[in-house]
């Protein structure tokens, strides 16, 4: 599914180059759970951009559902990211002044979807999410946790190879924190894909593997021996419905 | 994604901030509604200078006095008084000339019964009403008769008829006027023309110019001849034996300039037209540059809007919008603000152009070619002015356009 060999990432500010990574080799296997975790500065963040095709790399080789991605141009990563990925964001990133449903076609609407189908898709996600009485709502008029789920449903609208979620709980309380992954859970017991960048080790107990990093170098990858059951009781009404 | 699509979430966009999008708008609206207004009346204007010079008669050309001088002293144009009727009767009617009418004219106090009024009175013969396009609407016009036998008689124009009787249409046919004190008989009335303000042809007296020399003035001076041409091609050939003809008469050796001159009326029109067709452009070209500047406030609104939309710029982008769709949503946006600021910016120049009109009494004329290249302009500011803010968004980088706070 994701291969990465020799990855490098150099960032030249004037004759100062900063290398953010240094060669690294990492393959995540179709229907993973990763948390890559690692403290501020060890290139957790310029990795997550690399493999959500928002950056390319200086020097290396991405595959991603088997084509090579590391050399493509702006408008070729649009598309990649359009159909291969899905993003949740610390800051929730949906647009304010749009209804939830709206939010959640958007992907759909750039990937030139009817609006009927759109439509049925984007409520179809909204309800898995536990949010199907929420629709009309504006992410002003939800809490940050249902905000989450709002790109959650976006995210996995499109069925993407993989979900990428970068700090997914950073600004959400514990209860909301443990519905979003109990959410994450169940898309990876259906088969998803999911990458979480992290740096609560608490969080990074929900997931099956974890991957270290530090000074732009792979620290650790090792395999979660008991991962906790993140519990949702949302879920299980807005499901119940 | 479709054109459709962009266009609906470029409405949106600008549904979202309607206080912003209205004023920007604004700009537009005044440039688009003063250049409509500005051509409107501007055509307007000449349309009736052309109609007053037109109403002045068909193919006219007008003979006045040169300027007199003693001991070196000039007195200007028409001083002197050297036309005569001996002039005028050396002017054959032939191919090239159709008529000749002389004139002499003079301000008299006019009384009857009932009222009296003051009005100029217009010594002529009766080629006149057909060189003026003068139309009788009841009882006759002068005759030649008149005119030999100095015979005391007056056509009224229907403003003098009203001033006199109080009634346009009152019965004064075969009524005893006094024009200073001169008895004269009404034997006619013109047609009301519509032209007001100074030499209307309404409010004015014709009698024979025998008569208005031999009572009124007490000398047989003439003030002017007017003399229409055949058609409009043989106005020059008009011209030239009218000059030839005068010169003769007045003895005017071959190499000395002329002691009388001839105004030819295409001339004057052409003049005229020149003169207010390029004020119109004048005008025209200052509204453009509020058009302009109307344009300049779309893009720094629009560049405004790019900045603080950054972050919403990156989410498209990251979930898939190529840099086209980001481009064609904000040009999308330049665009509909320009053509509907176009749209209200013509529709008030109509209304402020014929609101102006009524004011001041002119026929405005908005053609639709003028419509046409407003709205257009208006389109192409929205492009010209958009592509650089849509251009500016386009090419955001996605992860900074994220992390833009």
């Amino acid at each position: 599914m994701i291969n990465l060999k020799g990855i490098t990432k150099i960032y030249a500010n004037g004759d100062i180059q900063v290398a953010a990574l240094g060669g690294v080799d990492l393959h995540v296997g179709s229907g993973e759970f990763v948390a890559i975790m690692g403290p501020s500065g060890s290139g957790k963040s310029t990795l997550m951009n690399i493999l959500g095709c928002l950056d390319t790399p200086t020097q290396g080789e991405y595959y991603l559902d088997g084509t090579d991605v590391a050399k493509a141009s702006g408008d070729q990563l649009s598309v990649i990211r359009n159909r291969k990925i899905g993003f949740v964001f610390q800051g929730f990133n949906l647009l304010a002044r749009t209804t939830a449903v709206e939010n959640v076609e958007l992907p759909m609407l750039y990937a030139g979807m009817g609006g009927k189908e759109r439509r049925a898709r984007a409520i179809t996600a909204l309800e898995s999410v536990g949010l199907g009485d929420r629709i009309h709502h504006r992410p002003k008029e939800l809490s940050g946790g249902q905000q989450q789920r709002v790109a959650i449903a976006r995210a996995l609208v499109t069925n993407p190879a993989i979900i990428l979620a970068d700090e997914p709980t950073g600004n959400l309380d514990s209860r909301s924190s443990e519905e979003v992954m109990a959410i994450f859970q169940r898309l990876h017991t259906s088969g998803n894909t999911i990458i979480i960048v992290t740096h609560e080790t608490e969080i990074a107990q929900f997931t099956e593997r974890v991957v270290r990093f530090r000074d732009g170098r792979l620290e650790g990858d090792e395999f979660v021996k008991n991962p906790r059951i993140a519990q949702a009781q949302v879920l299980e009404e807005g499901l119940a419905k | 994604m479709n054109f459709l699509e962009s266009i609906r979430v470029s409405l949106r966009a600008l549904r979202a901030n309607k206080l912003r999008s209205a004023l920007t708008m604004l700009g537009i609206i005044i440039g688009v509604a003063a250049v409509i207004a500005m051509v409107g009346i501007g055509n307007g204007a000449t349309a009736s200078i052309t109609a007053q010079i037109q109403g002045m008669g068909s193919n006219l050309l007008t003979i006045s006095p040169g300027q007199s001088s003693s001991g070196g002293v000039s007195g200007g144009a028409g001083s002197s008084n050297n036309l005569t009727m001996e002039d005028v009767a050396k002017i054959q009617v032939g191919t090239a000339i159709k008529a000749v009418a002389p004139i002499t004219n003079t301000n008299a106090q006019v009384v009857l019964s009932s009222g009296n009024t003051s009005t100029s009175i217009v010594g002529t013969t009766e080629s006149y009403e057909n060189i003026k396009n003068v139309t009788i609407a009841r009882g006759r016009n002068i005759t030649k008769l008149d005119v030999s036998s100095n015979a005391r008689v007056a056509v009224l124009g229907p403003t003098v008829v009203e001033n006199l009787m109080g009634d346009v249409n009152a019965n004064i046919i075969g009524k005893s006027i006094k024009i200073n004190n001169v008895p004269f008989q009404v034997i006619g009335v013109t047609t009301a023309t519509g032209s007001t303000g100074f030499q209307s042809s309404d409010d004015m007296i014709t009698a024979p110019i025998t008569t208005v020399q031999g009572r009124l003035l007490g000398r047989k001076t003439v003030r002017s001849i007017l003399v229409s041409a055949s058609s409009e091609d043989l106005m020059q050939t008009a011209q030239e034996e009218l000059t030839a003809t005068l010169r003769k008469a007045h003895k005017i050796p071959v190499g000395k300039d002329n002691d009388f001159r001839v105004q030819n009326q295409a001339d004057m029109l052409e003049t005229m037209q020149s003169v207010t067709q390029t004020l119109t452009m004048l005008l025209g070209g200052i509204a453009g540059i509020s058009l302009l500047v109307g344009g300049i406030g779309i893009m720094n609104i629009m560049l405004v809007s790019v900045t603080e939309r950054t972050r919403e710029i990156g989410i498209r982008k990251a979930i898939g919008a190529k840099s086209s769709d980001i481009l064609l949503q904000f040009l999308i946006e330049a665009v509909v603000l320009s053509i509907l600021g176009g749209g209200i910016g013509i529709a008030l120049g109509y209304g402020g152009s014929s609101l102006v009109g009524k004011a001041l009494s002119l026929s405005t004329s908005i053609s639709p070619s003028s419509v046409l290249i407003a709205f257009g302009f208006s389109a192409a500011i929205g492009i010209i002015f958009g592509v650089f803010p849509a251009r500016k968004a386009a090419a955001m980088d996605p992860i900074d356009a994220l992390r833009y706070e």
